[in-house]
């Protein structure tokens, strides 16, 4: 992309406020739908949207700053803090790199496990953000359906790993933890459990006339955008974009399994949501194949009590709930990393928020930052 | 003074008809008396029923099943410090709740509970509700213009606008409905009372007359009542995700609890007006179908019944609340309330009582109901864009409610119309 020239011109003073056509709203941090703190100035003419500009780093924890003071096991919790609400999947992507860098890989039986967990994560993380990104639009009611349901999912993570939210569920090699007694049941119960409440989400939405005419034509975002902006996920996919690394480049045992990729057609927020609900459908397969074929066996590699990878570089990057998190990590072959680099997809997905709402209105930016599925925590870092 | 007093009592009519000061008093007081506690109890309701809807609870905590809740809150709010922003524009800022909460309640002056029970009933009664409610924008402009803020700003401006255009579409249903008062007399009324007692004599209430025109009317207005009435789907201004709270960001404490009673007390008058003009105001469900003395007597028994199958389930609660010493209080503060409300049932049963009470009951039943579709809308629907809303306000609506308006003249005058080209052709 060249070079952005369509900044927001704040500087220029209207002679007075009678005068004034535009309008510099200040929507956040504090802001009941801004996810968090995001800070994102609009300037408005009456209700329509002119330009926007996102202020970011309210949340600013310096995470890759903090991996380089860590070992490389000691920083493995660290990446749940960024997007709190799909931490397994963070966790995943931050092991295997590692693993990468080491050359080791984990057993089959530990690469089931996490299968199963980084898909529930999917579905836990998908709920939060159907209940929130509703919420944004006005119904107020699936937001209590999408938690309920959530709570099932942590629930298998507390009884697995102790944790419901920030759960730290992989080690570099493995699992640690082997599958507790009643694991597959549990699984087994909540996929047949869950699928009838998506229906249940679906008949309160999908066929609504208000949502229907607050989602469809909102937001679009064309395939050749997306890809100019570097953004993925189920954003890229809605807009008719098939990309989707667990079958690009399938990672851990996903070649085993049979799952669709759910793409959209117009690329707005209506096509996002569709996806979005039928990514956990899908999910819900991959843990009903995975937890079928949960093979026996060891569930650690063979890894050295202290982690010391040999010089390099590596980027791996997994599909994570919100799209692709990719991890570079670079080793200078002392027991800390020399650096540690995160591709955040919510990051990435947030600079499409401009282009999404030019034109719009008011009301349509909060429906666009729902459905950008952003987690603060994972833009800041 | 006393015979002034007791002399209003054979008058049978409203005490602003008979021009009776005390009485006419004493009714304003019981009317924003009596709206207070039905927006109290409206808050506690509002609460657990959308709880119940979104699988919570809803307030548990300060007593009974939160039954002191609204009061918790009010004392709250009224205790809180009072912030007026530095620069917001005083005067205004602190007269805009003020105008709210008066529009909101001066309405209630025509809306008759019963034949005998209101505080005025005005020839122009409609005309004079429409036309004080309309005023209640007024002070959201104003308040979102003196807190010299965006989101208030922007709130206010929504609401004017959705409030001007909803009101047309308001006005051309109640039209309609005014048109069917004159079928039988040939004069039609805008008073109030007129209207229910019009729809007494025509042995209908208008939402079945000329069906669907009547119905037609009707559900017009019930949609248009509800932007009217800011509340969602159509609670744009404010929307709390988009403009935080809208009109009233910059509010708090007790200025804030007046946009709240104005809110409620607003919606209590649009179902006045609705139950008014279509559902028979006071009147009980099929005095005629099941007339006779028999019947009335069964359905005066009613209101006492309510009461005590309200009891009846606080006792029930009591019954099932936890036998552990922390639970006492609030197990006996619930029989407590039980009893008073089955004191209250005992009261009705007196027939002197319960020949009093009857209107008032049905009109305030009718109400709940309305009340409880607001409800449920809230637990329901996500919230309309902007242009979505003038959209059905402009395109669907006022075309509707203009078509409902010609064809309902159109069908009273068919007995004349074809009179005449009977004649013409003779």
């Amino acid at each position: 992309m060249s070079e952005r020239t369509d900044y927001l011109d704040l500087d220029t003073k209207d002679e007075t406020f009678l005068d004034a056509t535009e309008l510099v709203l200040n929507m956040g941090p504090q802001h009941p739908s801004t996810h968090g703190v995001l800070r994102v100035i609009l300037k408005l003419d009456g209700e329509k949207v002119l330009g926007t500009e996102c202020v970011i780093g309210y949340l600013h924890r310096g995470v890759e700053k903090i991996a380089e003071n860590r070992t490389y096991a000691m920083f493995n919790p660290y990446v749940d803090r960024m997007d709190y609400v799909a931490a397994v999947s963070n966790g995943l992507g931050y092991c295997e790199a590692v693993e990468k860098l080491l050359n080791v890989e984990a057993p089959p039986r530990a690469q089931y496990l996490r299968v199963i967990l980084t898909e529930l994560c999917r579905i836990a993380s998908h709920q939060v953000w159907l209940g929130t990104h509703a919420l944004d639009i006005g119904a107020i009611t699936p937001l209590f359906y999408c938690f309920r349901d959530r709570e099932e999912v942590l629930k298998i993570f507390e009884k697995y790993c102790g944790a419901r939210l920030t759960t730290h569920a992989f080690r570099i090699g493995g699992c640690i933890y082997e599958a507790y007694e009643g694991f597959e049941q549990d699984c087994k119960k909540f996929c047949d459990a869950f699928l009838p409440k998506l229906d249940e989400y679906e008949e309160l939405l999908t066929t609504n006339r208000i949502w229907v005419e607050r989602t469809k034509g909102v937001g679009i975002l064309n395939p050749e955008d997306c890809i100019a902006l570097g953004v993925t996920g189920p954003v890229l996919r809605a807009s008719g974009v098939k990309w989707d690394l667990r079958k690009a480049q399938p990672y851990e045992s996903y070649k085993d399994f049979d799952f669709e990729i759910p793409t959209g057609v117009n690329g707005d927020t209506y096509d996002r949501y569709l996806v979005r609900i039928e990514e956990m459908r899908q999910a819900v397969r991959i843990i009903r194949q995975a937890v079928d074929g949960l093979p026996q066996g060891p569930i650690m590699a063979k890894v050295p009590k202290v982690i010391k990878p040999p010089v390099g570089e590596v980027y791996h990057s997994i599909e994570a709930p919100k799209g692709e998190l990719g991890y570079f990590i670079v080793s200078d072959a002392s027991t800390q990393p020399y650096r540690v680099r995160v591709r955040p997809p919510s990051f990435v997905n947030l600079q499409a928020l401009d282009k999404m709402v030019r034109g719009l209105l008011v009301a349509d930016v909060v429906a666009v930052i729902g459905t950008l599925d952003i987690v603060l925590g994972e833009v800041d870092r | 003074m006393i015979e002034y007093i007791k002399g209003y009592l054979s008058t049978g009519t409203t005490p602003g008809e008979a021009g009776n000061l005390f009485w006419a008093t004493v009714y304003i007081l019981l009317v924003i008396t009596g709206v207070s506690v039905a927006v109290l109890c409206m808050n506690w309701l509002e609460r657990k029923i959308l709880a119940h809807m979104q699988i919570r609870l809803g307030p548990m905590r300060v007593g009974p099943h939160g039954l002191l809740q609204p009061f918790a809150d009010a004392l709250k709010l009224l205790i809180k410090e009072d912030i007026i922003p530095h620069d917001a524009d005083k005067l205004v800022f602190w007269s805009a709740p003020v105008v709210v909460t008066m529009t909101a309640f001066t309405t209630f002056l025509v809306v008759p509970f019963g034949r005998t029970h209101a505080v005025t009933d005005m020839n122009i009664g409609v005309l004079f509700m429409l036309g004080v409610s309309s005023l209640g924008v007024l002070g959201i402009i104003m308040a979102g213009w003196s807190s010299n803020s965006h989101y208030p700003l922007m709130g206010s401006l929504r609401s004017s606008a959705q409030m001007v255009s909803y009101e047309i579409a308001m006005g051309l249903a109640i039209v309609s409905a005014v048109l069917m008062t004159s079928l039988q007399t040939g004069t039609g009324t805008l008073s109030m009372i007129g209207i229910v007692e019009a729809q007494a004599s025509q042995h209908t209430w208008f939402i079945f007359k000329f069906f669907p025109l009547g119905f037609l009317a009707f559900a017009v207005f019930a949609i248009a009542m509800v932007a009217e009435t800011n509340r969602a789907p159509f609670d744009l201004p404010e929307a709390e995700s988009e403009l935080v709270a809208g009109f009233h960001t910059e509010y708090s404490g007790f200025r804030w609890s007046l946009f709240f009673l104005a809110e409620y007390s607003a919606m209590l008058a649009v179902s006045s007006i609705a139950v008014t003009l279509w559902l028979g105001g006071w009147m009980r469900p099929f005095p005629s179908l099941l007339g006779g003395p028999a019947w009335n007597m069964a359905f005066s028994f009613l209101p006492a019944l309510t009461f005590f199958v309200l009891a009846a389930g606080c006792f029930l609660g009591t019954i099932r609340m936890p036998k552990i010493p922390q639970f006492r209080v609030q197990t006996i503060g619930l029989g407590t309330f039980g009893a008073l409300l089955g004191f209250v049932g005992l009261v009705l049963l007196v027939p002197a009582v319960s020949v009093r009470v009857q209107d008032i009951y049905w009109f305030v039943v009718k109400v709940a109901f309305f009340m409880y579709l607001y409800i449920w809308y809230r637990g329901t629907f996500p919230r309309y864009r902007f242009d979505q809303l003038m959209k059905v306000g402009w395109k669907v609506l006022l075309p509707t409610g203009l078509g409902v308006l010609i064809a309902t003249a159109l069908w009273g005058l068919m007995p004349q119309l074809s009179a005449a080209i009977t004649g013409v052709l003779q």
